[in-house]
């Protein structure tokens, strides 16, 4: 029996470096920064030791009309945004709405909307609580504001792993067309979690930068000097389809989504396990899933966070999985440029990694000023990098606090 | 102060417009919400809640299903402010 393939016939976004796909990765290959400053004064008000982060550049009221973003949290706005650029980038297509899905993912939910409901209460008690308050702070609520704008009907997931989240909705997409459950699915992730409160919580965690000074230059993957993840958020969204179906209906491919890897570390609630077993599990398990080898593999977008203790597990877990083939391989660490998404990161790096291998061109990694010296991969550094001709495979890491690993194995089509 | 029939209509349809997308030619006195606004029950409660506010009146959850049209709402609050 051949196994279903799943194509991506339509991509979009919105994020720190860009309103949609186009401009967001223009700003990628120039290795923009999307970190900046915030034009608040939470940091003095609260004491938050964080006063930057990366924003998205479009702001929602500038695209969707007032009821919209009324009724939706900005993380189901920022899904909604990216979600009419890729149906739309996929030509629209008519489909039975009893073949159309959608995954969307936060990590965090609608906590604007919880928290600014929670203040309302406070101040002003229970009958000024808004009553769409609930169906706008569930974490499910991009995944079945998507369901609304598409039309699904077979069936909407909101599958949440923290900042793996983006990356294993795309794989349950990919799962919903092979098990025949979907013709196309609408996949993806969001975030919308720049609030004082989670800032306040990462920070005291240990985890964000607190390079106020320098916000462009704070999100330093491999670095000796990184010190933390830049808090981003935004939305990427890609339209998967079967191969049978989009040749059918006559679609542009952007690229095949060839195997999906998932894996736990079972090791502690935020620490990677030290020897990188669940990412290495994940990596391999995605290659097998897409029946490749990893000499296949030219460009690996990496999840590469910026933190002291991450970057390195993963760099070494790639080395493992790919052994000397690890040589040629450029990776891309496209978090120095975007901050992190959380749950939207895994959706907008798959976005990143499709581009690259459609277009041959890996994105740069910036603020790598001194790598650290025990960072053993060929890393793609400022400028793009062109990836070779042929069919060619790339991966793309995602993990989460809880221990959640995801690889996606992404092909060129011929 | 106590706004008058028109200006509670102005206002309530400012609410309206915000909340629903429906635009302002659109709303008018003698509309049913949910007939000729197609205006559902949560929308419906969220109007009531803006409302309060911006006239600042208070609108009984019994007195709601009481409110059928733009113009039923209309005079309920020019009423209730004084």
């Amino acid at each position: 029996m051949t196994r279903t393939d799943v194509v991506v016939t339509g991509m979009g976004a919105t994020t720190p470096l860009g309103g949609d796909v186009a401009s967001t990765w223009k700003a990628a290959l120039a290795g923009t920064s999307g970190a900046r400053t915030l034009d608040n004064d939470w940091a003095e008000q609260y004491g938050i030791p964080v006063s930057f982060a990366a924003t998205v550049a479009v702001a929602p009221s500038e695209v969707l009309a007032v009821p919209e973003i009324k009724r939706m949290d900005p993380s189901a706005q920022y899904a909604i945004i990216a979600t009419r650029e890729a149906w739309a980038d996929a030509g629209s297509p008519e489909v039975a709405p009893e073949r159309i899905g959608a995954v969307v993912s936060s990590g965090i939910g609608g906590i604007w909307t919880t928290l600014t409901a929670w203040d309302t209460l406070q101040a002003r008690g229970a009958r000024r609580v808004l009553p769409m308050t609930v169906p706008m702070l569930m974490p499910n609520s991009p995944a079945a504001y998507v369901e609304l704008e598409v039309g699904a009907r077979a069936g909407a997931h909101a599958l949440v792993s923290a900042c793996a989240s983006g990356a294993e909705a795309i794989g349950y997409g990919i799962e919903m067309i092979r098990s025949g459950r979907a013709d196309i699915v609408v996949a993806g992730g969001t975030e919308a979690a720049i609030h004082p409160m989670p800032i306040a919580a990462f920070a005291a965690s240990r985890t964000l930068s607190t390079r106020n000074d320098d916000p462009a230059g704070a999100s330093r993957p491999y670095d000796t000097d990184r010190d933390g993840f830049v808090l981003g958020e935004g939305s990427g969204i890609v339209v998967l389809e079967s191969a049978e179906h989009a040749a059918a209906r006559g679609a542009r491919v952007y690229a095949r989504l060839a195997g999906v890897g998932l894996s736990s570390d079972g090791y502690h609630i935020t620490s990677p396990e030290p020897g990188g077993r669940g990412q290495i599990a994940a990596m391999r398990a995605a290659l097998l899933d897409a029946g490749l080898d990893v000499t296949d593999v030219r460009h690996l977008n990496a999840h590469a966070t910026s933190t002291k203790v991450g970057d390195l597990i993963e760099a070494r877990a790639v080395r493992e999985v790919l052994g000397e083939a690890a040589d040629t391989v450029a990776v891309s660490a496209t978090k120095s440029l975007t901050g992190h998404l959380l749950g939207g990161a895994g959706a907008l790096e798959t976005i990143f990694t499709i581009l690259a291998l459609q277009q041959r061109q890996a994105p740069p990694t910036i603020n790598v000023s001194n790598p650290d010296p025990e960072f053993d991969l060929d890393l793609v550094r400022d400028t793009p990098r062109e990836l070779p001709s042929g069919q060619i495979a790339a991966i793309n890491n995602s993990f989460g606090f809880g221990g959640h690993n995801v690889a996606l194995v992404v092909t060129t089509v011929s | 102060m106590a706004l008058n029939e028109q200006e509670v209509l102005a206002g309530l349809t400012e609410i309206i417009v915000e909340e629903t997308g429906i635009a302002a030619e659109d709303v008018a006195s003698e509309k049913s919400f949910t007939d000729d606004l197609d205006i559902d029950s949560l929308s419906m409660m969220t109007i009531v809640a803006q409302a309060e506010d911006k006239f600042e009146v208070t609108i009984p959850d019994d007195e709601v299903k009481n409110l059928a049209t733009v113009g039923d709402a209309v005079s309920f609050i020019t009423k209730a402010q004084d």
